[in-house]
Formats: structure tokens, C-alpha cells, sequence
């Protein structure tokens, strides 16, 4: 089918599911913005959805983790997942969304690394035990270990997904009693680090659409995160900062001050300390974000936060 | 080959199972079910602060998101004695009612359907067929033939590209697949729209709680969220709630009793004995008191005979699990001593899960349990929906024991608790126009040694947190997770496990493609991905089959 063809169905599709084309065109725009493109990339972004060369493969693994940054993903709109696995991803292995079960589901992982060798986009979510030859984590019999250092050496690129994949998260709390590691440092390789408890689907769309688009990974800060999106402090960002400046701090839950808007600060907010762009972003469909809500940031797109942010209802 | 590691408290699993089952005549004759990953959360919280534990124990699960938080939020109030303001209250339900919303319409679209529906044979669908079947079955928004066409042409499209995706190498074509084209594009079509919707779902989660998964307003003492108790933001709950609570009563409801009309056979098969409830969703202030899906337990499926459910009866065994040896102990004395080992299901010990028991009972825990529990109860909503699904399929009320009933159960409590959800968002409103705002009670941590629990009932089933504090630290956590519960192994007297049990005598037509076994697994909605292993002693052949 040829390119227009393939627009043209794609915008009649959209119609139907009551979007606009001038609404996705500002979708772009906004995706385009928090990619820190220039406006002349709008139109290629839409191209990416409209009418995608070929469907660029994706292989999925799952290590210790909770799913929630697949829950996240699959809460993503414009492009909703339909369109990520139907027309513009081909999704080659995934445990949470496949339909194929048994020999045959591991018949497409190795189907899949073979056949497209040096190719295909490996994402990562979760944490790899690295203690007692990584006994605590297993897939089909194998450990994490051996799985994730089979996939990700075949990889053209590997997306790590959320805290855990990036950094360990929760179940390297001390002590961890697993010892997890993020999966760039348990397999010794370099990661694109999305982070998030769980990670923004925005800014990993972002990441994916940048690849399709460019070719190549975005520009990445010293923790291997995309600079598009965690490039500034959720503090410098936050909507509350003038009250901070005013010395005007929230002290309570469900206060005056809150409602206020007032600062969370003293509360144990860990925005000044939390690089992510979670004030701009927002979350499903721009609804809203934790402060937003009343509650501070507990930096969860930082390394090891889950030691290093806590007790998290104090200042640090 | 096993070597001693002291991990003391041990947590819960929340992602990779294994199941292992051996098949006689075509039939399942004995079933396994493992757990194989640790993470170890209850042993990371300890030494930590009892307020800061609900961020920790939340990343239990981001499928089953917010309840864990919720459950550990209670514990600490328990312990502490406070009661949360009546706005706190109605949040929390309006929370945890979206919860199941869309918790429950994902679980039968994304993760339950394709057992049943044969992607592939709606290719051969006829459109004008198809639409005039759904408009006689449902009241979505959207159908006619040209939408019909129109899905089919955009899967045709995708198969024609060589590239299947997910939908590569399924059980496609499998002699247990039942329904013919139309039925299976009418359910492809609505597995997309589903899909959409439940994006906008958990939307409701955003606005009172900041963010989905994982939302971030709850605190020990209420909720932070009160500066969106103003109209916009209440209506903004509303109208997603009402856009959800009708595709529910139009089509998920609907969907699930079309599919049971070919599956009637499944009414009889994956049944279990004992059935336990912690209920939720208080009504009122006061612990314990006044649930909407109320608490109880359910022996022998004697539905007559509805009994008090006590969590000082709760006890976990570790016997068939990687663990020190010990006896069965309450989740206060809870005390856990890892020892990986080998994976020996037959004598030996084959799983990270331990075995949680009722008064010594193996207890089914879930949608199903709630339903029965509350139509023992008389509770109005359930036991009508309950009486309209058994005429509409014209089945005995015997057949809610099995794979079919627990499906059917979930849908209907989805249905009853949507319903109900709008009512709490009218209490709020009332509250808040009375200019009653208050969304948290205050506390102080006392040096005190104290104890608690949170007993909750969520998607999955009957989820508990027990907490010792001292000195304002966690002393101890354990928590007795849904999964444990269906999923865990046989204990020191060889019960089997709920899954464990449900699995025997399922019918499985190719042992190298067992679709039966994936049915009855996820029917019991584990968020898990699973390692089964399907013995045919006959050929003596093992297949490795993953439930994904």
C-alpha cells in the first residue's frame, strides 16, 4: 500500500475514534516539544504514525518488576496501543499482551532474535538478580541473567523501562535481599534509561518515536536518561515554585495551604533533587501528577531512590 | 545443591509462575503451581517508617495498582487508632472502585479473551452478518457494516504484512475454539475498543490520585488530593466513570454472556471447594462494619450456610516452599527463613509461594468468592445479576462453580460495584457543598509498640497487611497476597492448593496445545506470566507451555 493510502486510512481511522486531524497534529507538536525538536520535525512526527515504513521490531522482556510500566504504556493515547501494535511497532515478544503461550511463545523470542539480528528494539522492564547465580528470578527455567545477556547481545538498541530496568528499584531496597541490579548493570551493557515508579509512557513513546524518526537514541545525561525529558528538575518545572521562592510552605495534608497551592517542601517533597519533567508531561493524557494531587514527589526517577528519597515525609 | 541464605521476612511474587500439571485419558489428573521470582519487599521494609511503607508495598503490583497501598494504609491507621474523615472515606472508594472498573474489562479483553476467541476465524467473517448479530447483543456506540468491514480490513492488513506481532503462533485453529466468525470479529473489534477505553478509565485514578498506575494522594490519615474536590474536577470523574460504567452494562456484560452460550460445557469444569472474602468498601466509619461486598467464608460450597470470616484464623505453611522448615504461623508471628532449592513438585518442595490456609481450609479467593459470599448474604444487586445470568444461560446455580463462574463473576461484580461508585460520588458532593472539605486526620507516631492490619478484598481477591511497630519503625510486615492465596502450593497435610485443585479434571484435547489449561489458569486472573508444564504419561512427552 503507498504512503498516502496509508495516511489517508490512518486519519479516516482517527475521525472515527473521534480525533481530529488537527487535534493529532497537536499532539505531535506537543511530542515533537518534549523530544526538544524543532517545529519543521512536526509533520515527519506524524508521519512516523501515519504512514510507517515498516513496522520496526520489538522485543519485550520481563524481570522482576510489576508490570505497571506495561500498565502505563498500554494507557498511552495518540498513538493508543492498538496503533503501537498494529501498525506502527511489531510487537515480537511480549508475556503480558501475546496471544501465543507455551514452545510456541518461545519458539517467536527465538524466532524473533534471529531473524532480525542486530535489528530489533529489546526493551527491558524490571530488575536482574545478580546473588546466587541470580536463583531468584526465572523464566521457562532460565534465570533473568541468562535470558536478558542472550536478547540484549542480539539487540540493535535495549529501552530500560522504569526504575527497576534502570536502576534496581524497589526490590534493590536495602538490603536487597535478591541482590538486583538495573539491567545495565547486571549485564555490563549500555541501557537508554527511562525511569519512572512507573515511567511516564510520554516519555517513552518520546524515546521510541525519536529512534523511528532520527535513527538513532536521543542524547543521554550521565544516568543514561533522555535529556528531552529529564533534562531539568521536577522543582524548576513545578507549578508550586513561586511559593517556594515566597518562603510559602505547606505544612499539612489536606490544608489550606495546600489548596493554596502553596509549596510541599516541607512536606518532603523531592522535586528540587528529581530530574523528570512530570509538571509538563503530566500523566494520562495530561490529568494530572502527584503534586498536582497534593502529594510530594518521591523522586522516583532516580537512581537507588527508594533509599536515597526515604523517610519520604520530611525534608531532606 | 541448595544453599542456606537467611531472607527473613520473605515477600510475595508478583510476575512469574509455573504450573505443571499431568494428564491421563485427556484429562488433567494432578497440577502443580510455583512461583519463581522473589523480591523480597516485606524484608526491605523493615527498619523503615510505617507511614512510608504504602510507596513500597504499591510497586507489589502495577497491574492490581493502588490496593496494596490502600491495605497498608489501614494497617498503619489500625494500629495507630485513627479513623479517616468521611471525604478521605468516599475517595478511597471511588478510587478503588475505578480500580475494578478497569482492572476487570482489562483482564477479560487483553488477558482473558483469547482463550476463548479465535482471532484469525474473523477473517472469515461476513460484516453484514456480523453487525446484524451485534446489534441484536449489544449497545455500543459504534457498529453497522461499514465498521465491521472496516476492522476486519485493518486486521487483514496486518496479517498481510507477515509481520503477526503478538498474535503470531497462538493456538489459532484449536478444536476448543467454539464460536463461529461473526462472534470472533464481534470480539476482535471490541478487544480494540476495550483497549481504548480503559485508557480513559484510568483516567478517574489521575485526577483524585495524581497519576495511573501506581497513584500517589494516599497518606496515612486520609488523602492529599483536596484541592480537586472542586466541580470541574469531580464532574471530570464522572463523566469518565459514566462513559465506563455504560460500556459495562452494553458491552462487557453482554460480550461475557454471548461467549458463555458456546462455553456452557465450562460451567462444570475448574471449580473449588472453599470460598473467602475479607469484603471492602465501607459504608460508614467504624472498622470492620458495613461493607458494600460484604466479608465471609463459604465451606464445602454449602451457599446456605454463610460463615464469619476472622483474620485470627489466617495461617501460612511453608512446607512445600524453598524455606527453612516450620510450622504454620499467623502473619503477626510471621517469620521466613529462604532456602532455594530444587524444583521437585513430586515429594519435594517446588515454589517461592507459601500456602495460606483459613482454619486450616485451602480457600478460593477472588470474584467468584465475593459473588458467592455476597449472594449468600441477600446482597440486592448481586444476587439479581446473579439470578439473570443463570436464567439467561438457563444453568443451574451449581454451574457458578467452575472456570464459566468465576468469568461470569467478575463481570458481574464490575457491573454492582460501577453502579455503586456513582453513589459515593454524590455523598462527596453533598459533603462538599455542605463545605465539608476535610480529606485528612492528623496523627502522631507514638514510641509505643503497636500492631494493625488492613484487610482488603481487590480485583484479584482477599488481600491482608499485618504491622508491628516499634519505636516508630516497622518491627515486621507480612502481607497475604490474592495470589498466594489461589496460587500457593499443597501444605503439610498434601491439600492442594485453589488452582492446584481447579486444574484437575480439566479436559485437555491436544497435550501440545493445551488452550483448556490456560482457560481455568486465567480465570483466576493471575497478572503473572507462567512457566506449565504438561506431562502426557502415555507418550511420556513433556511440552513446555508458558501462560503468558
Amino acid at each position: 500500500m503507498d504512503d498516502e493510502k496509508k495516511k489517508e486510512e490512518f486519519y479516516e481511522r482517527l475521525a472515527k475514534s473521534g480525533v481530529s486531524r488537527r487535534d493529532f497534529m497537536k499532539y505531535c507538536t506537543f511530542l515533537t516539544a518534549t523530544m526538544g525538536l524543532s517545529a519543521a520535525h512536526v509533520t515527519q512526527v506524524a508521519d512516523v504514525f501515519a504512514a510507517p515504513k515498516q513496522r520496526p521490531p520489538v522485543i519485550w522482556l520481563h524481570f522482576a518488576e510489576c508490570t505497571g510500566c506495561t500498565e502505563g504504556v498500554m494507557r498511552h493515547t495518540n498513538p493508543y496501543l492498538d496503533q503501537l501494535v498494529l501498525d506502527i511497532l511489531s510487537i515480537e515478544y511480549h508475556e503480558t499482551i501475546m496471544a501465543a503461550a507455551g514452545h510456541q511463545a518461545e519458539e517467536n523470542l527465538k524466532n524473533a532474535v534471529e531473524k532480525y539480528k542486530g535489528k530489533f528494539i529489546c526493551v527491558c522492564e524490571g530488575a536482574i538478580s545478580t546473588k546466587d547465580n541470580g536463583v531468584y528470578g526465572k523464566i521457562g527455567g532460565r534465570t533473568f541473567m541468562e535470558v536478558g545477556k542472550e536478547v540484549t547481545s542480539k539487540a540493535a538498541g535495549v529501552i530500560a523501562i522504569g526504575n527497576c530496568a534502570s536502576f534496581g528499584g524497589v526490590q534493590a531496597a536495602a538490603p536487597n535481599p535478591g541482590g538486583f541490579k538495573g539491567v545495565g548493570e547486571a549485564l555490563g551493557i549500555k541501557t537508554i534509561n527511562v525511569p519512572g515508579c512507573p515511567s511516564n509512557s510520554v516519555n517513552f513513546v518520546g524515546t521510541v518515536i525519536n529512534y523511528l524518526l532520527l535513527g538513532k537514541m536521543p542524547a543521554l545525561d550521565n544516568s543514561g536518561r533522555p535529556l528531552f525529558a529529564y533534562g531539568k528538575t521536577v522543582h524548576d518545572q513545578c507549578p508550586r515554585r513561586a511559593h517556594f521562592e515566597m518562603g510559602e510552605m505547606a505544612t499539612e495534608f489536606g490544608s489550606e495551604e495546600i489548596e493554596k497551592g502553596w509549596c510541599l517542601y516541607a512536606l518532603g517533597c523531592r522535586g528540587p533533587m528529581t530530574y523528570n519533567n512530570c509538571p509538563v508531561a503530566k500523566y494520562n493524557d495530561g490529568t494530572s501528577w502527584p503534586v498536582q494531587s497534593g502529594h510530594p514527589c518521591i523522586g522516583c526517577s532516580e537512581p537507588q531512590f527508594w533509599d536515597a528519597m526515604s523517610p519520604f515525609y520530611m525534608p531532606k | 545443591m541448595s544453599q542456606r541464605i537467611t531472607i527473613d521476612p520473605m515477600t510475595r511474587l508478583e510476575g512469574h509462575l509455573r504450573i505443571e500439571v499431568e494428564v491421563a485419558d485427556g484429562k488433567v489428573t494432578n497440577a502443580w503451581s510455583s512461583g519463581q521470582l522473589f523480591r523480597g519487599i516485606e524484608m526491605i521494609l523493615q527498619g523503615r517508617n510505617p507511614e512510608d511503607a504504602h510507596h513500597f508495598v504499591q510497586r507489589s503490583c502495577g497491574v492490581c495498582t493502588y490496593v496494596h497501598a490502600l491495605s497498608s494504609v489501614r494497617a498503619v491507621e489500625d494500629a495507630l487508632g485513627i479513623e479517616v474523615p468521611e471525604n478521605a472515606r468516599l475517595i478511597r472508594n471511588m478510587l478503588h472502585g475505578a480500580q475494578y472498573m478497569h482492572d476487570h474489562i482489562v483482564h477479560f479483553y487483553h488477558l482473558h479473551a483469547l482463550d476463548w476467541v479465535d482471532i484469525v476465524s474473523a477473517l472469515k467473517a461476513d460484516p453484514q452478518k456480523t453487525a446484524r448479530i451485534a446489534e441484536g447483543l449489544t449497545d455500543a456506540q459504534w457498529g453497522g457494516t461499514p465498521y465491521y468491514k472496516s476492522v476486519q480490513q485493518r486486521l487483514q492488513t496486518f496479517v498481510d504484512s507477515g509481520q503477526l506481532g503478538i498474535f503470531e503462533n497462538a493456538y489459532w485453529g484449536h478444536s476448543a475454539y467454539k464460536m463461529p466468525p461473526e462472534s470472533n470479529l464481534i470480539a476482535a473489534s471490541h478487544y480494540i475498543e476495550a483497549l481504548r477505553l480503559q485508557a480513559k478509565a484510568a483516567r478517574m485514578h489521575a485526577v483524585f490520585g495524581g497519576k495511573n498506575p501506581h497513584p500517589q494522594s494516599l497518606v496515612v490519615g486520609g488523602v492529599t488530593s483536596s484541592k480537586d474536590l472542586s466541580a470541574d474536577r469531580i464532574a471530570e470523574f464522572l463523566y469518565i466513570w459514566k462513559e465506563t460504567q455504560k460500556f459495562i452494562k452494553d458491552v462487557y456484560i453482554p460480550d461475557v454472556v454471548a461467549a458463555a452460550k458456546y462455553y456452557k460445557d465450562w460451567g462444570g469444569i475448574g471449580g473449588t471447594t472453599n470460598f473467602l472474602c475479607w469484603g471492602d468498601f465501607p459504608q460508614g466509619n467504624g472498622k470492620d462494619e458495613n461493607l458494600f461486598m460484604p466479608r465471609g467464608l463459604i465451606q464445602e460450597r454449602d451457599i446456605k450456610n454463610l460463615r464469619e470470616a476472622d483474620q485470627e484464623k489466617v495461617a501460612e505453611c511453608v512446607t512445600r516452599g524453598w524455606y527453612e522448615k516450620d510450622r504454620a504461623r499467623h502473619p503477626f508471628e510471621g517469620v521466613t527463613k529462604p532456602e532455594p532449592g530444587e524444583y521437585e513438585p513430586d515429594d519435594g518442595r517446588y515454589t517461592w509461594f507459601k500456602a495460606p490456609r483459613y482454619d486450616n481450609l485451602s480457600c478460593e479467593v477472588g470474584p467468584l468468592s465475593r459473588v458467592l459470599v455476597a449472594y449468600a448474604n441477600g446482597h440486592e444487586g448481586i444476587t439479581k445479576n446473579v439470578d439473570y445470568v443463570l436464567k439467561t444461560l438457563d444453568v443451574p446455580a451449581g454451574a457458578l462453580f467452575s472456570t464459566l463462574g468465576r468469568t461470569a463473576a467478575r463481570a458481574i461484580e464490575t457491573l454492582v460495584i460501577g453502579e455503586q461508585v456513582e453513589g459515593w460520588v454524590n455523598e462527596l458532593v453533598a459533603n462538599v457543598k455542605s463545605g465539608d472539605k476535610k480529606v485528612y486526620q492528623s496523627w502522631k507516631m507514638p514510641t509505643k509498640e503497636m500492631t494493625g492490619y488492613g484487610l482488603n478484598d481487590v480485583p484479584r481477591g482477599a488481600l491482608g497487611h499485618w504491622i508491628k511497630i516499634k519505636d516508630k519503625k516497622i518491627e515486621n510486615y507480612q502481607y497475604v497476597v490474592p495470589s498466594t492465596w489461589n496460587f500457593g502450593p499443597r501444605d503439610e497435610e498434601g491439600k492442594l492448593g485453589p488452582v492446584e485443585e481447579a486444574l484437575i479434571g480439566t479436559p485437555v484435547a491436544d497435550a501440545s496445545r493445551p488452550l483448556e489449561i490456560l482457560r481455568t489458569v486465567h480465570s483466576f486472573d493471575p497478572c503473572i506470566a507462567c512457566g506449565v508444564h504438561v506431562i502426557d504419561p502415555d507418550s511420556n512427552q513433556v511440552y513446555k507451555v508458558r501462560v503468558t
